[in-house]
Formats: structure tokens, C-alpha cells, sequence
């Protein structure tokens, strides 16, 4: 049977086919920019993070004849001592207010007296802790400092025939029980954003097209006067624009599986975990946001009276289910019954779930299907109330 | 046959339509004349039901459009003003998509557009995307696509707007055709020598109000040997 909503959906997919900027943005923004961009963020992310305790960082001391010592196990653990540095304390104060350092390391003039006499030797640490930069540099040194310092005092209880562990009443050792898959997770949550990101682009020039487009191109009137119910029309233009959402939403997941292909999870001891499996759970665990993003954005876009007001408020719209994404990041939430009645974070905390590789709740994903579904229904019941409209014809 | 009866419609302050009441008969055509503004296409838009009237009716061959939409429009072709066409469909699937939604199957869907084709001479264009048509082609394809499912009435905003004199004459045959046909036909211009031209029955409307109507001769007699122009501007001038 081949009913007036299975034509209009039909028309549109073939139209919007021929379209270059429907068809950029299903087509190449989802899945190639998408996942690009991710693998470039998170290549830059794991460099900076694995680089920087390896990298020699220049350290200005100040007094650094004082001690010889303290300056060649600095040395050895990648700590500079900076060629032309402040000269006087109050050189590098003024030098690292001014951001010129991160750090500074002033060493006392007494220094060299008092641990020959076993006193306690001071140097002092100039930091700005409103920079970021400045705290991890800061850690780096004191860690470096408190080794050597340790080292000293383990030596000098030995020379006195004390066991060094006597200073030691607590030994923590830490057991890590994060999985792999589950550290890497951090980094793929992300991986939501894009996902749904991508899915509402698809769909994008179709919402748009479905009542502003045909309004600015003079086809809507036409259109009207056909023998068929305005809800047909419209809910032919969302099965349209739902179809793009799936197939930007399939070709990106598509991207993100080669994409990840070339992301170095490994070499911080994770597992992508994104196999294909992985990604077809993932696919499922979506579609049921497609209906609602594609009801949303006509809904919006029937308040638009031009093809560009359309767009500049969809734009805002492609925003709105990152807010509980957003939200989920700031509050770390973990997944839960009730959450699940919220459509983008439900997805995300799922698809999370699973890239986590912990097993997944089938009632908590029916929950998340419905709440999306049924939400998206609503909003297209008052987008056809809309679209019946007088004014609709501008 | 199509009838209006006391319609009126206001679009918040602004009144549209102030008690309009004409009947347009089978095998004529009757032409809606009047300045811009005048009430012409809020008068076609009730009859082809995307706007409904404040007051009065619409009807045709008795039935009444507010009360059956769906129906009204299967007996209705309309081209509208504008008649925008889809610019990435040919000639063909702009045609067809309409023919689908009549609900027209195929083989009889392909079979009518290529008689339309033929009739309205869109031979070069019938495989050609719509983006890029000169006016002249858009609204011969839209008159197709009107057309597709066979109308017994037919609805014309401004038909004429932006065509050149060749398109103008060959839509002039057309509508003959199509009254020699037994065709009910009602089209609004504001160009009083075209409606001269074409139109069996006159409608002058100003201000949302119907000034003057009757057969072209019988407002020809009513107005002494004064062209249709005059007539125009004096009863619009008197209003």
C-alpha cells in the first residue's frame, strides 16, 4: 500500500539525495569530520599527558652553588637549571608573577650549613597557582624534591644503624581495579557528543525544508491543495529526515571504527573496545533519540518565518541535548533507573556503559527507547498543530 | 460550479473579504479582477481550503469546502500564486509527486504525465531538474501538475505574472481548451485586458468588496461604450 506518508518520505529522501548541502552534511560532516576531529583531540590529549614527566622543563634556581647535590639529582630527573635566570629571590618572585616562569626554586644562603649539621635545610618553591600550567610544573619539582629529601634521610638513619622503614608506620600501596576498557572511557565519552552531534546535522536541511524551505520556494501552497491531511505531509518530511539521522547516524559510527583505529588507547594501557558489535549495540542505543531530534527540529523550524532563521535556530536546537551531556561531565553521574526517563543523557550514560564494557540493563535501555520515542511523539503532535496553522503560509 | 456566498475574512484588523458572493458555471470562465490587495487570493485560498472564512460559504457543485476539505480538493486543480516547483525534481517528479499524493497509480500516473507532457509542450524540459526554469516553464509545469488528476475545476491566482507574450497566448488556448471542455474555471488577474480577452463572467473586487459583476458584455452595456479599463478605474475610484 503505498499510503501519503510513504510518498512525501519518499520524495523528500530522493530530493534531499540531489541536495549538496543535505548531502554534505549527512554524508561527510558526520562521518568524517566527526570522527576525525576525535582522533586528532584525543591524539594531542594522550601526547600532552604522556610527554610531560619525560620532558626536560627548565627550573630557574636561585643559589644554586649552595647546593651542588640537590642541582645534579634535579638534573636527573629532567630539571633544569635555568642559564639566565633571576638572580635574587626577589628577581624570581617578580619573574613568576610577571608569568615569565612557571616555577621558581630559591635555595636558603644557609643552606649548605645546615645540612652539613644535619639541620633542617630549607629551599623555597616560587609558583603562581592562579596559572594552570604552574600547579602540574609544581608537583613535578616538589615530587623530584621529596624523593631526594627521602633519600637523604633514609641515608642518614642508616648511618646512624636505624632502619629506614621506622619512619615509615603506614605504607599505602594503591590496587587499581579500573579495567582497561573502563579508563579509556574518559576519552570516549566524548564519543557521545560527536555521535548525537552528527545524528541531528543528518537530519539538519530536512527539518529545515519541511516547512521554511517550502514556504520560501512557493511549493508549500501547492502542496496543500493535494488530498491529503497536513499530519501526512508532515510526518512524511520527519520519516524523511528520520532516515538521514540513521544513515549519518550508521556512516559515523562507520567513521568512528577506523578513526579509533588510529588512536593510541594502547599506550596508556587501555582497549577501545569499539569493534563492530560494539558499534551495531551502539547504533540500536541511539535510534530511538532520531524520532525525537527530527520532531524537535520541525517543530522549531515551523516557528521560523525564512530558510535563514531556521537555520540560525537550529543551530541553538543541534545544542540542546548536549546540556544534559554537559551536566552528566560536570556532576559525574552514574547511571540509574530514573535517569533513563531523560533522553541524550540516558543514550549517553548507556552508550558509556558500554564502551565501559559492563553489562547493559536491556530494561534500562527500554526505558531510555521509550522516554525518546514517546517524547518525540509529542513534540510531532504539536508540530502537526502547528503546521495546521492559517499563518503557516506566511 | 462554484459558488461563494457572504464571505467575509479578516486578518486581525485588516479585512480581507467584506461579504463576497459570486457563482462561476461549468464551461465558462470567470475572471476575478482587481488592484493588488483586493481579495482576490484570500477569496481562492477559501475555496481551496488553506484559509477559512469568517462568514458565509464556499461551494462546489454544491458541497461545501469548510466541511469537506479533502473532497474539495480532489475536485479541484489550483495553481496558485508563485507556484513554486521542486528544484531538484525534473519536470516529470515534480508532476508525479502530486499524481502519487491523488493518489494516481502507475501505469495511469506515467501515462497521464506523458499526455500533459505532449499537451503542454514540456517534451524538452520533461527529464530536466526544475532549478533553473525561466518563469514561462515553471508555471506550464505547474498548470501540469495542477492538472494531473483531471479537475472538473480549476483555480488560477494570477496565472499570467511573469510570462512572456508566447506563454501568455499558448495558456490562453489552453484555458479555451479546457472550457470548450465543459471546464469550470475561475482565475484572478489584475490585468484588465487579459480578463477581457479570456473571461466569459467578470468579478470586479476592491477593498474586499465586490464593486461590479456580470458577463463581459453585459458590464460592456452596463457601462456605455467605456473600455473594461475604464470601468476598472471608475468603479475602484468609487469604492
Amino acid at each position: 500500500m503505498r499510503t501519503p506518508i510513504l510518498v512525501v518520505c519518499r520524495k523528500e529522501v530522493l530530493e534531499n539525495g540531489r541536495d549538496r548541502r543535505t548531502v554534505f552534511s549527512t554524508l561527510f560532516f558526520g562521518p568524517l569530520f566527526a570522527p576525525a576531529l576525535f582522533a586528532v583531540l584525543i591524539n594531542v590529549m594522550l601526547s600532552q599527558a604522556l610527554s610531560s614527566m619525560d620532558e626536560v622543563m627548565e627550573l630557574p634556581i636561585i643559589g644554586a652553588e649552595h647546593a651542588p647535590n640537590l642541582v645534579g639529582f634535579l638534573r636527573r630527573y629532567g630539571l633544569e637549571p635555568a642559564d639566565d635566570g633571576p638572580a635574587s629571590l626577589e628577581d624570581a618572585r617578580a619573574a613568576v608573577a610577571r608569568g615569565q616562569h612557571d616555577i621558581a626554586l630559591a635555595v636558603a644562603p644557609d643552606y649548605a650549613q645546615a645540612f652539613r649539621n644535619g639541620d633542617d635545610a630549607r629551599v623555597t618553591l616560587i609558583v603562581d597557582r592562579s596559572e594552570t600550567g604552574a600547579t602540574a610544573a609544581s608537583q613535578r619539582v616538589r615530587t623530584v624534591l621529596d624523593a631526594y629529601a627521602n633519600q637523604i634521610g633514609m641515608l642518614r638513619l642508616q648511618a646512624r644503624g636505624l632502619n629506614p622503614a621506622v619512619l615509615r608506620a603506614v605504607t599505602i600501596d594503591e590496587l587499581d581495579v579500573s579495567t582497561a576498557a573502563a579508563r579509556s572511557v574518559l576519552l570516549l565519552g566524548m564519543l557521545t557528543y560527536f555521535l548525537l552531534l552528527a545524528t541531528l546535522a543528518g537530519g539538519f536541511y530536512l527539518a529545515i525544508d519541511a516547512t521554511a524551505g517550502e514556504r520560501e520556494r512557493g511549493s508549500l501552497e501547492p502542496l496543500l491543495t493535494v488530498p491529503v491531511g497536513r499530519s501526512s505531509l508532515l510526518l512524511g518530511k520527519m520519516a524523511a529526515t528520520i532516515c538521514y539521522m540513521l544513515l549519518s547516524l550508521a556512516l559515523t559510527l562507520f567513521g568512528f571504527m577506523i578513526a579509533l583505529k588510529f588512536v593510541p588507547l594502547e599506550s596508556l594501557g587501555m582497549r577501545a573496545n569499539f569493534d563492530a558489535a560494539v558499534a551495531l549495540q551502539t547504533f540500536l542505543l541511539l535510534a530511538p533519540f532520531t524520532p525525537l531530534g527530527a520532531a524537535l527540529m520541525t517543530l522549531v523550524a515551523s516557528f521560523t518565518r525564512s530558510y535563514k532563521e531556521a537555520q540560525t535556530y537550529l543551530t541553538l536546537v543541534l545544542l540542546i541535548p548536549t546540556l544534559p551531556l554537559l551536566l552528566a561531565s560536570l556532576l559525574n553521574v552514574e547511571p540509574d533507573f530514573r535517569l533513563m526517563w531523560i533522553p541524550s543523557l540516558s543514550q549517553h550514560l548507556l552508550v558509556t556503559a558500554l564502551l565501559k564494557a559492563e553489562p547493559l540493563s536491556w530494561s534500562y535501555a527500554a526505558v531510555s527507547a521509550t522516554a525518546s520515542v514517546v517524547l518525540g511523539a509529542l513534540l510531532a503532535l504539536l508540530a502537526i498543530r502547528l503546521y495546521d496553522r492559517e499563518a503557516l503560509l506566511g | 460550479m462554484i459558488e461563494v456566498s457572504g464571505l467575509s475574512k479578516r486578518f486581525g484588523a485588516v479585512v480581507a473579504l467584506d461579504d463576497v458572493s459570486f457563482a462561476a458555471a461549468d464551461g465558462r470562465i470567470t475572471g476575478l479582477l482587481g488592484p493588488n490587495g483586493a481579495g482576490k487570493s484570500t477569496c481562492l485560498r477559501i475555496l481551496y481550503t488553506v484559509l477559512k472564512p469568517d462568514a458565509g460559504y464556499a461551494k462546489i457543485n454544491d458541497v461545501d469546502v469548510v466541511e469537506h476539505p479533502l473532497w474539495a480538493r480532489r475536485e479541484l486543480g489550483v495553481l496558485p500564486h508563485g507556484a513554486g516547483l521542486y528544484p531538484q525534481l525534473t519536470t516529470r517528479e515534480n508532476i508525479a509527486y502530486f499524481g502519487r499524493l491523488h493518489g494516481i497509480k502507475e501505469p495511469a500516473l506515467s501515462a497521464r504525465i506523458d499526455q500533459l507532457v505532449a499537451r503542454l509542450e514540456l517534451e524538452e524540459i520533461a527529464d530536466r531538474r526544475a532549478k533553473g526554469f525561466s518563469q514561462g516553464q515553471r508555471t506550464k509545469v505547474a498548470l501540469a501538475r495542477a492538472l494531473v488528476h483531471r479537475p472538473k475545476n480549476l483555480l488560477l491566482d494570477e496565472p499570467t505574472n511573469g510570462l512572456d507574450v508566447m506563454s501568455t497566448l499558448s495558456l490562453r488556448n489552453w484555458l479555451s481548451e479546457l472550457k470548450a471542455r465543459g471546464q469550470c474555471i475561475v482565475l484572478s488577474s489584475h490585468i484588465m485586458q487579459e480578463v477581457a480577452a479570456l473571461c466569459d463572467d467578470i468579478v470586479i473586487v476592491a477593498h474586499g468588496r465586490i464593486v461590479a459583476q456580470g458577463t463581459t458584455e453585459a458590464l460592456r452595456e452596463r457601462f456605455g461604450n467605456k473600455s473594461l479599463e475604464d470601468i476598472f478605474v471608475e468603479t475602484v475610484a468609487g469604492s
